[in-house]
């Protein structure tokens, strides 16, 4: 087990601190890092959809509506603890 | 002399502002992390990793879709091999957030950047992104390391946790509690589309690629995820504009 352990740690950091070495030493055109400053909104979209429906399996609309609270109450700026608390008691309320 | 002192104190003062502030930045995400690393310190269990095993695995890797894979797999027996490329697939995305992420810490030395770099999770690089103002302060760096130290402890502990007493939480909380990161990465997102609609495209595109891939034509959710977030950066290239390099 512990092998695997060792091996799960280099197969996860190794793609984690590369980028940090690399972009010292590499001058890329402003088309790269205009990409680059994209990478987390596309990021945020991928990680949330279709992973949202997941939530309560077999039931997709739960994750959705619960996203779609979510979405409001971000859109109103409230504060992401607010968000959290709107969200999760959505989906306890959908499957009480 | 006196000035030197109270120029001193005065950078301290900095420095402890911003582990504040990064501590904050970092409580949505203990939410986030706590009922997972639970159920994962729980399903480690059953899959018959030893305390020690479930806690080191969360120090070292530090993946949650990994380690859970982990388990998943350790539980169906299967090989050293398989786990690793499985975790190398799953994580790969790490690698193009790094990549961004970085990217704003050119000037910062290697000394910030390797821990930093390590201690990037889906979670940990949102919220460092979104706050990417940060690495032009003096003590800016502070600011992520409590963020992400945080975020660190809670799954660390909360796997501990999972792993010693077994699953504490009600069936009905942790499973509400599981839309909590992803509550979170629409909190995290919706507020720069108020403020630039094109990134509201940018992050439809990543969606409508990964649902794509991942419901149409049955690609890993790793590879998935991987291919979403590039393809989406790339519209980024053409959507963005000149000005948002510098900020």
């Amino acid at each position: 087990m512990i092998f695997v352990i060792i091996g799960m740690a280099i197969a996860t950091m190794v793609p984690r601190f590369l980028p940090a070495l690399v972009v010292d030493k590499w001058t890329y055109p402003r088309w790269v890092s205009r990409g680059l400053n994209a990478i987390p909104y596309a990021a945020l979209g991928a990680l949330i959809f279709p992973g949202i429906t997941t939530v309560v399996e077999g039931e997709p609309h739960v994750g959705a509506i619960a996203g779609g609270i979510a979405a409001i109450l971000a859109i109103l700026r409230l504060n992401v603890m607010f968000v959290l608390i709107g969200a999760i008691g959505t989906v306890y309320l959908l499957t009480l | 002399m006196n000035t030197n002192l109270a120029e001193q104190q005065h950078s301290t003062s900095f420095i402890s502002q911003s582990i504040k502030q990064g501590a904050l930045a970092g409580l949505p995400i203990v939410f986030g992390y706590v009922p997972i690393a639970i159920a994962y310190g729980v399903l480690a269990k059953e899959a018959g990793l030893s305390l020690s095993e479930i806690t080191m695995m969360s120090m070292f890797v530090f993946a949650g879709a990994s380690q859970f894979m982990a388990a998943g797999m350790v539980l169906s027996s299967a090989g050293l091999i398989e786990i690793v490329i499985a975790t190398f697939v799953v994580n790969f995305r790490h690698f193009v957030m790094s990549f961004s992420f970085m990217n704003h810490l050119r000037h910062i030395s290697l000394r910030w950047k390797i821990p930093i770099s390590l201690g990037l999770t889906d979670e940990t690089f949102s919220v460092a992104s979104l706050n990417k103002k940060k690495a032009k302060e003096a003590h800016g760096m502070w600011f992520y390391a409590a963020m992400i130290l945080v975020a660190y402890s809670a799954w660390v502990l909360g796997s501990l946790t999972g792993g010693l007493i077994g699953n504490i939480m009600p069936k009905a909380l942790s499973q509400s509690m599981g839309v909590a990161l992803y509550a979170m990465f629409i909190a995290l997102l919706l507020p720069s589309v108020r403020s630039e609609w094109k990134v509201g495209v940018i992050a439809f595109i990543s969606m409508l690629v990964n649902y794509i891939c991942a419901v149409h034509l049955d690609i890993k959710e790793g590879w998935s995820i991987v291919i979403a977030t590039v393809l989406g950066g790339v519209s980024g290239i053409f959507l963005l504009p000149e000005e948002g390099e510098e900020e």
